[in-house]
């Protein structure tokens, strides 16, 4: 158990700067998410932790001490690989008692410790297989075992679950969970899926092409989200985003000439700007038609059986919006519904710098 | 159920077949039954006529003590070069998968030699090392080491093993560079997260990953030394002094084309194809095997 602080890590190879000044505190025994798309540099960020790749600046420290020209094995980390890893010529039991052999523990506390995690990853029968033999979630397990053995200060993951199978993956995001919770090891999990960050992690980070977008819990960055990216990365279906503009008193969104929608009291210092209105699919609801209702035209809709998600156009506007309504089983083609969201749901953003107002 | 009658004979699959038969017939099969056959013949001092004798010449082969003695110069020959090209090429190899700047270069240096003639390999090393000429005899004089492989038994061995050594570290060199860039990099970087560090990782990963490209090499290092050595030995001792350096494919040329005992001579050639097709039958059978981990 360990705090890991990272401060203004930046990472460069050549003259491009991937990673630009990250900066987190990671506290005692939290289970932090770094989430965002492919190549963003959330992988990089995790292997300048685990000390497989230079510092190009700033520091990292772990328990207040800076380990930033650290060999890996002085770190006192763990790490679990997105394709595991495991060391084929040995036996799963092998696998787990290597890093220990090298620490130099006796034959006796490697035994105990490896039937230990063993019992806990429920891998008791496969300590004398090949890795080879293995499933993909044993071999997962494995590679987990292989990290709980030697009881880092912290734990990293490289998109653990990426190689299994969805129901497998929901599992084993289940089986992580707990782990975490009883073991209550500091841990930093890197992946690409929304969902997979949100239901684990304890705090998010978001990183966006070398930026850290925001850092917070996962109901702060739903709620609030600082960025438009932020906004659409998290939640599925993704957040619709409304061209805009705010009427003078700041009271309503005007979307076009016919459409506007009323907004929340706060928003009142930004009267008369243009702006993004960012409403998620699921905070629409159907209404009667008035005067602050968005008619939505059908274009198409997907059942699926809890909800319906449905697509559609606004009047004057040619792009699709998504509302995700309960108990609708038959809509057709070209129907108008009346749409409307409660204003503490339509987040508002600068269309020019992306930030939320 | 396929039926015969489904396909029309055609002769085009044997026509596509001929040229890889007609190859193998004539530059493997016909020699080699040739060579069964001489090897039961004996020949007449003047070469005017020959004798069916049928195991004779493998007879007199066994009872032979120079052949033994032979054979077991072979074995000590093909296990020097064996054993020291695998672990030189495994030692550069090793070294080239660190390298980061001048990749390239490093290892067209270290390919080279593979391209070079084994005769010219041989007079190469024949010059560095001649005992009024050589350089490096010259240097061993300097700090009171006689060099003379032409009088020196033992000296003139290490010069043929030093050769063809050479040549063949290319060779094993290539395949370790392959065996270890197939290794997952995430495994190393595991292994050193669990806290070992370059040697350890080496003998406990990377090492027993590769076996079967070792397995695989040693084979091949050992047919390599049995056989593709003779110009090597040709151009540096011709098989001496006192037959000091005389393999057993030495022999067989030594015996056929300079003493005439052509029936000994194929003789002896069986015995290597023998050889041959046993450690081809290893090569097969237990590499698919070793394999497993």
């Amino acid at each position: 158990m360990a705090r890991v602080l990272i401060e203004n890590i930046t990472k460069s190879y050549g003259e491009t700067e991937v990673l630009h000044g990250i900066n987190t505190d990671i506290q005692e025994g939290e289970f932090i998410v770094i989430v965002g798309p492919s190549g963003c540099g959330k992988s990089t960020l995790l292997r300048m932790i685990a000390g497989l790749e230079e510092i190009s600046s700033g520091t990292i420290s772990i328990d207040d001490r800076v380990v930033n020209n650290l060999e890996p094995k002085d770190r006192d980390i763990a790490m679990v690989f997105q394709n595991y890893a495991l060391y084929p010529h040995m036996t799963v039991f092998k696998n787990m008692a290597y890093g220990l052999q090298l620490r130099k523990f006796s034959r006796k506390d490697i035994k105990k410790r490896v039937d230990q995690a063993a019992k806990l990853l429920q891998l008791e029968e496969l300590l004398d297989r090949k890795p080879r033999q293995l499933s993909g979630g044993q071999r997962q397990r494995v590679a987990m075992g292989r990290c709980i053995v030697r009881e880092p200060k912290v734990f990293l993951f490289d998109e653990p679950l990426s190689n299994l199978d969805a129901k497998l993956r929901v599992q084993m995001r289940l089986e992580l969970r707990k782990l975490h919770r009883r073991l209550k090891v500091t841990s930093i999990y890197v992946t690409h899926d929304q969902v997979e960050a949100m239901t684990l992690g304890d705090r998010l980070v978001v990183i966006n092409a070398g930026y850290a977008e925001q850092i917070g819990t996962p109901l702060d960055l739903y709620e609030k989200p600082a960025t438009l990216f932020v906004a659409g990365f998290l939640g599925s279906p993704a957040m619709n985003f409304i061209k805009a503009q705010i009427s003078a008193d700041g009271k309503q969104a005007r979307l076009s000439d016919s459409v506007q929608i009323p907004l929340h009291t706060g928003s009142a210092d930004c009267g008369g700007k243009e702006v993004t209105l960012g409403i998620r699919p699921e905070h629409f609801s159907l209404t009667e038609q008035g005067h602050s209702t968005l008619p939505l035209t059908v274009d198409h809709a997907e059942f699926h059986g809890a909800d319906t998600i449905i697509y559609g156009r606004l009047p004057g506007n040619d792009e699709l919006l998504t509302a995700r309504l309960p108990h609708i089983h038959h809509i057709s083609q070209d129907k108008v519904l009346h749409l409307t969201a409660a204003p503490e749901h339509i987040h508002l953003f600068d269309p020019a710098s992306g930030k939320r107002i | 159920m396929l039926k015969r009658t489904h396909f029309k004979a055609s002769p085009l699959p044997y026509l596509l077949v001929a040229p890889q038969i007609f190859i193998t017939v004539a530059f493997f099969i016909w020699p080699a039954s040739q060579a069964v056959y001489q090897s039961m013949l004996l020949e007449d001092p003047f070469g005017l006529k020959s004798e069916f004798v049928w195991f004779e010449n493998y007879q007199l082969l066994f009872s032979d003590e120079i052949y033994f003695s032979t054979f077991l110069r072979t074995i000590v020959f093909s296990s020097l070069v064996a054993f020291l090209s695998l672990t030189v090429a495994l030692l550069l190899a090793a070294t080239a998968d660190h390298v980061v700047r001048g990749t390239r270069t490093y290892r067209t240096l270290l390919i080279w030699p593979y391209a070079v003639a084994p005769v010219v390999a041989g007079t190469i090393w024949m010059f560095i090392f001649d005992p009024t000429l050589g350089i490096v005899s010259y240097m061993l004089h300097g700090i009171g080491y006689e060099w003379n492989h032409r009088l020196n038994g033992n000296q003139a061995m290490a010069l043929i093993v030093l050769a063809a050594t050479w040549k063949q570290i290319s060779y094993n060199f290539l395949f370790f560079l392959a065996g270890m860039q197939a290794i997952p990099k995430s495994l190393i970087e595991a292994a050193a997260i669990d806290g070992a560090g370059p040697v350890r990782r080496f003998w406990t990963i990377i090492f027993p990953l590769i076996s079967p490209t070792t397995f695989f090499l040693m084979v091949m290092n050992i047919v390599y030394a049995f056989f593709d050595t003779f110009g090597i030995v040709h151009a540096v001792t011709k098989g001496g002094p006192a037959k000091a350096t005389e393999i057993l494919v030495y022999k067989v040329y030594n015996d056929g084309f300079i003493g005439l005992d052509l029936g000994g001579s194929a003789a002896q050639s069986v015995i290597l194809m023998l050889i041959v097709i046993t450690l081809t039958v290893i090569q097969f059978r237990y590499i698919e095997r070793r394999v497993e981990y």
